[in-house]
Order: C-alpha cells, then sequence, then structure tokens
C-alpha cells in the first residue's frame, strides 16, 4: 500500500512538473500546428539559468522568472528563423537545438549544476508557508504553479488575441484575410511556449536539486507522448478541458515511466520505450485508415 | 463629386515566372474604376487573369512596379495582405480557405466580427456578440444560429460557404471579392448561396466583385459585367448595356473586341 501511493503521488508530482513542458509542447505542435523541436534546448536552458541565478544567490521564484524569460527568447529565435528567414520550422527548431547546447554549455560552465543545500522555490514556499518539505508538499507548490498556468492560459487563448493564435494553426490564409498578421501570432505562441517548457526545466531542476547539460533531451517526444495520451483517453472539447487533458495526460505518461522503472527497466531503456509509444500512438489511426481503405495523404518532408 | 471611386485600378500589370521561357503574363496594363455600390461579374476563359485580379486587390502579391492600387482615395499598393483586410471581405472558391474548420461556427465568427481591427486581451466572444452572430446567421434559414458550439469541419460544402459568405461581410467591408464562390457547390447548394451573396450585396450596400466561370450567371447577376481576356479587360458593361443582354451577345461582343475566335467550350457549355 505504502509503495502505491509513493509511486502515485510521486507520478503525480512528475505529471504536474512536466505537464508545463507538455502544455508548451500542445501549444506549438496542436495549436499553431508549427513543429518546434526547440524544445529539448529550452528546457535544459531553463533549469540552467534557474540554477546558475540560486547559485549567485538570487530568489529562486525571480530565477524562475528568469528562466521563463530565456525560454521565451529561445523561442523568439526559433519563430523569427521561420517567419523572417522562411527557415522550415523544423530545421529552425533544430537549429536552435544544436545552438542552445553550446549556450547551456556557456550558462552552466560546465556540464552539470548541483543545487544540494541550495534555496528552491521548494525550500522558500516551505520557508513561507512554515511547512516542512516532503513530496506532498512539492505537489502543493506545482500544483499551485500548475494552476497559475492553467488559469493563465485558459484565460489567454480565450482572448480575442489568443483565438488569433488558434486560428492561425487552423488556417492561415483565413487569418490574414481577416487582418492578423499571422507572423505575429506564430512568433507570440512559439515564444510562449518554449517560456512554459522553460519553467519545466527549471522546476524539474529545482525539484531533482541538479542541473544537467542532457536533461532536455528527449523532451519534444515526452510532450508528444503526453499530449497523444492525454487527447485518446479523454478526447476533451475546449480550451479548458484539452489543457486539463495535457497536464493528465502528461501524469499517465510518467505513472507508466515510474510503474516500469519499478519492476526493473533499466533506465537508459527509457527513452527507446517513449519513442516506441508515440511512433504507436502515431500508427493507429493511420493502420485504422488503412483497414478502411481510406485515402492517406502522402507524408509530409518537412 | 457625386461618383467618387471606391477603388482604382491604375497601369496594373502581373507576370509570373519573369524571364523564363514559361513566363506569364497574368495581367497586362490593367485600368479598371469600381464606383461605390458597383456589382461587378467579371467573366472569362482559364488564365484570363480573374483570380490574379482579384489577388492584386487583395494584396496576396503586389502588381509589377508602375501600377498604382487606391481605395477611398487611399494609395494601399504596397499595404500588406493582412493590412488590405480593413477594406476588403473575400469569399474563395474552396469552402475550407475562407472558414476554420476546427474551429466553432462562434469562433470563426468571432474572428470574423474583428476584421482589420486592433485585437484585444478581451474576451473574443460574449452574450452580445453571440446574439449578433445569431442574427447575422438567422436569414440564411440553414438553423447554423443554434449550432454555434459545432465544429465547422461537420457542416457541409455549402453550409461552410454560407458562413464564409456572412463571416466576409459581417463587419460590412468596404469592397467584397468574389472568387467562383459557387463554383465548387451542387446546383441546388450553389442556388441557394448565390440568392444569399444578392440578399447580402443588396441590404448592406457592398460594393462586390465576382468572379464566374458562367456566363448566363454573369449576365443575371449584378450591376455591371466586366470580360477579361489575356489579362486585360475586353468588355466593360453597364447595367442598360446588360439589361437585354444574351449569351450569344456576349460571344459576338467577344469576337468583335478581341478579333479572336471565340474557342473556350467549357464557357459555353456552362451557360446552365
Amino acid at each position: 500500500m505504502d509503495v502505491l501511493s509513493s509511486i502515485l503521488s510521486f507520478s503525480i508530482y512528475e505529471g504536474l512538473v512536466f505537464g508545463f513542458a507538455a502544455t508548451g509542447v500542445y501549444i506549438t505542435f496542436r495549436v499553431l500546428g508549427f513543429p518546434d523541436l526547440s524544445v529539448d534546448g529550452s528546457f535544459t536552458l531553463g533549469a540552467a539559468v534557474s540554477a546558475v541565478l540560486i547559485i549567485a544567490g538570487i530568489n529562486p521564484f525571480v530565477a524562475t522568472l528568469a528562466a521563463i524569460a530565456a525560454g521565451i527568447s529561445a523561442g523568439l529565435v526559433t519563430s523569427l528563423l521561420n517567419t523572417k528567414l522562411r527557415i522550415p520550422a523544423l530545421l529552425a527548431g533544430i537549429l536552435v537545438m544544436v545552438g542552445l547546447w553550446s549556450v547551456n554549455l556557456r550558462i552552466m560552465s560546465g556540464a552539470n549544476i548541483s543545487l544540494l543545500r541550495e534555496a528552491t522555490i521548494f525550500t522558500k514556499a516551505s520557508e513561507y508557508l512554515g511547512i516542512g518539505t516532503g513530496t506532498h508538499f512539492s505537489i502543493l507548490v506545482a500544483g499551485i504553479l500548475a494552476l497559475i498556468v492553467f488559469f493563465a492560459l485558459n484565460w489567454f487563448l480565450r482572448t480575442e488575441i489568443g483565438l488569433a493564435l488558434r486560428a492561425t494553426g487552423d488556417n492561415e490564409q483565413m487569418v490574414r484575410g481577416f487582418g492578423v498578421n499571422t507572423d505575429m501570432t506564430l512568433i507570440l505562441g512559439v515564444s510562449l511556449a518554449n517560456g512554459l517548457v522553460a519553467l519545466s526545466g527549471s522546476v524539474v531542476a529545482q525539484g531533482q536539486g541538479f542541473a544537467d547539460i542532457g536533461m532536455g533531451i528527449g523532451m519534444i517526444v515526452m510532450g508528444l507522448a503526453s499530449v497523444i495520451i492525454g487527447e485518446t483517453l479523454f478526447q476533451p472539447k475546449g480550451v479548458a478541458r484539452l489543457l486539463i487533458a495535457v497536464i493528465a495526460g502528461a501524469f499517465v505518461y510518467r505513472l507508466v515511466i515510474v510503474v516500469a522503472l519499478r519492476l526493473g527497466m533499466a533506465p537508459g531503456d527509457l527513452k527507446l520505450v517513449t519513442a516506441v509509444l508515440v511512433i504507436m500512438a502515431l500508427a493507429v489511426p493511420f493502420i485504422r485508415k488503412k483497414m478502411r481503405s481510406e485515402w492517406i495523404p502522402p507524408a509530409t518532408r518537412w | 463629386m457625386e461618383n467618387k471611386k471606391l477603388l482604382e485600378l491604375k497601369g496594373i500589370s502581373k507576370y509570373f515566372s519573369r524571364g523564363e521561357i514559361e513566363e506569364i503574363k497574368a495581367l497586362d496594363n490593367v485600368y479598371l474604376d469600381v464606383y461605390p455600390e458597383d456589382y461587378i461579374t467579371v467573366i472569362g476563359s482559364n488564365g484570363a487573369g480573374k483570380t490574379t485580379l482579384l489577388n492584386i486587390i487583395a494584396g496576396v502579391f503586389p502588381p509589377e512596379p508602375g501600377g498604382k492600387i487606391i481605395i477611398n482615395g487611399k494609395d494601399i499598393t504596397r499595404l500588406s495582405e493582412y493590412r488590405r483586410a480593413y477594406y476588403v471581405g473575400r469569399v474563395y472558391q474552396d469552402p475550407r480557405v475562407g472558414t476554420a474548420a476546427k474551429m466553432t461556427i462562434e469562433e470563426n465568427m468571432a474572428m470574423a466580427l474583428l476584421r482589420g481591427q486592433k485585437r484585444s486581451l478581451g474576451f473574443a466572444s460574449n452574450s452580445h456578440r453571440r446574439e449578433l452572430f445569431r442574427n447575422a446567421l438567422e436569414p440564411l434559414g440553414l438553423n447554423l444560429e443554434n449550432r454555434l458550439n459545432a465544429l465547422v469541419g461537420t457542416l457541409s460544402g455549402g453550409q461552410r460557404q454560407a458562413l464564409a459568405l456572412v463571416m466576409a461581410t459581417l463587419s460590412k467591408p468596404s469592397l467584397l471579392l468574389l472568387d467562383e464562390h459557387v463554383a465548387t457547390l451542387d446546383p441546388n447548394t450553389a442556388q441557394i448561396v448565390l440568392d444569399l451573396t444578392e440578399m447580402v450585396v443588396k441590404n448592406d450596400k457592398i460594393t462586390t466583385i465576382m468572379i464566374t466561370h458562367n456566363m448566363e450567371m454573369a449576365i443575371r447577376h449584378g450591376s455591371r459585367l466586366i470580360m477579361m481576356h489575356k489579362g486585360g479587360i475586353l468588355v466593360d458593361l453597364n447595367r442598360e448595356q446588360k439589361a437585354n443582354l444574351t449569351v450569344s451577345d456576349l460571344i459576338e461582343a467577344f469576337k468583335r473586341a478581341s478579333g479572336d475566335e471565340f474557342d473556350d467550350d467549357s464557357v459555353l457549355l456552362r451557360s446552365d
């Protein structure tokens, strides 16, 4: 019983903190139709920026905000490469991801930074609230952050600007026809998404007590897995339910991973399992169409 | 100044694949004056330059240097497409282009309501706006006003095109561009959408340019008829001149003006 509850609470915590990254991936891939691969880099960027600032004695909440700002800048570069230089989205993302590897090494002056015995948003929050730290407390902190993000996005995506952003991913030509600069909505959306991913990286680093140059590898696939699981399990309609489904998808994904690890799967095999999971999820609609002899469009190469 | 021009095209040319073997002269030094409340039908065979003309007006691409586009006395030649949306509403041939499939009717209408205006951080839709959307959709008689939460992708082609028409005219553009907007619909639905067009254009007194492939349709609708050929305007008939016009008159006019044989069977055959 103890094992079960510890698995569950740990998965809830991880689902919440990785849920920010999943939400970012959801905004780029699903809302904007912009397959942004810079996510792997901006996740580590968020971790690196906040870790360095915390070591320098900056308040961890301020450091977390700085991480978000750094992520937004990374997204800005990716989206500018795509909209202004007309570099295909996939390639623009890869270029930024590769470039960020060097940037992150520079920021951390090395491959990793330990945050052991440093102040983090978790220790600070426990000071402010006078509650001891622990998994349940971490869930509380991450949950409050998730609520803030959820309400902010649920509001923003239903505003006039947010609606234009969503419509851009659906029918760019129509949106331009109604007087919206779709370059701007893409830039806004991709920046916002990378800000969320950096927030995720920052919180994860503070939770685990270190930032590492390789911690962002596979973050896109993980985010996609969460999005697909959330969509498949809950088939949500409307902005609010979609956002909840994505975070719930992240939780289910982490739960599967945690259970698999408990059952003795080697941690190194994790990424392969995740990749296979996403491939299967993508293959299902294809096979279903094939069996119904429906027309299947050729795969896009960009 | 009783006949103030709404739109002026001055010396508009457009070449595609310039300097290459397959260079195409899509528009060749076109001059056109459009007056308020004109309802112009544009006819011409494939490659006559009809759609290029609309794309130039809408700002999809600029004309060759030297050409000028003026709306309400304002030179908009260098204005980008999204900035011109303030003046121009457009319905495309493909209903999928004018509407967003994965969004609800309400969200589509909310996008259309703010055509050409600054978008804010206020909610895109509210009860006041929903009421406005219902009132705009009701005259269609398609019951869309009671399905505001339906995804547009679930509507039929005709319903989507009717919605696209309402969306293009929702915030009263100076100029409405219709690019063969009933060509892909079955005859019944096409007639319904055409009647709707007539109603919207008349009620709101919107200046309109409608491209059609169908001579009969071009004669029956509108207050002015333009025939295009090889990138130029060949025939321009006003309301009186087109009042008793027949398809054979039109072919005769074409022969006289161009010195060419009328060789596009598709235009003749489609006089249903």
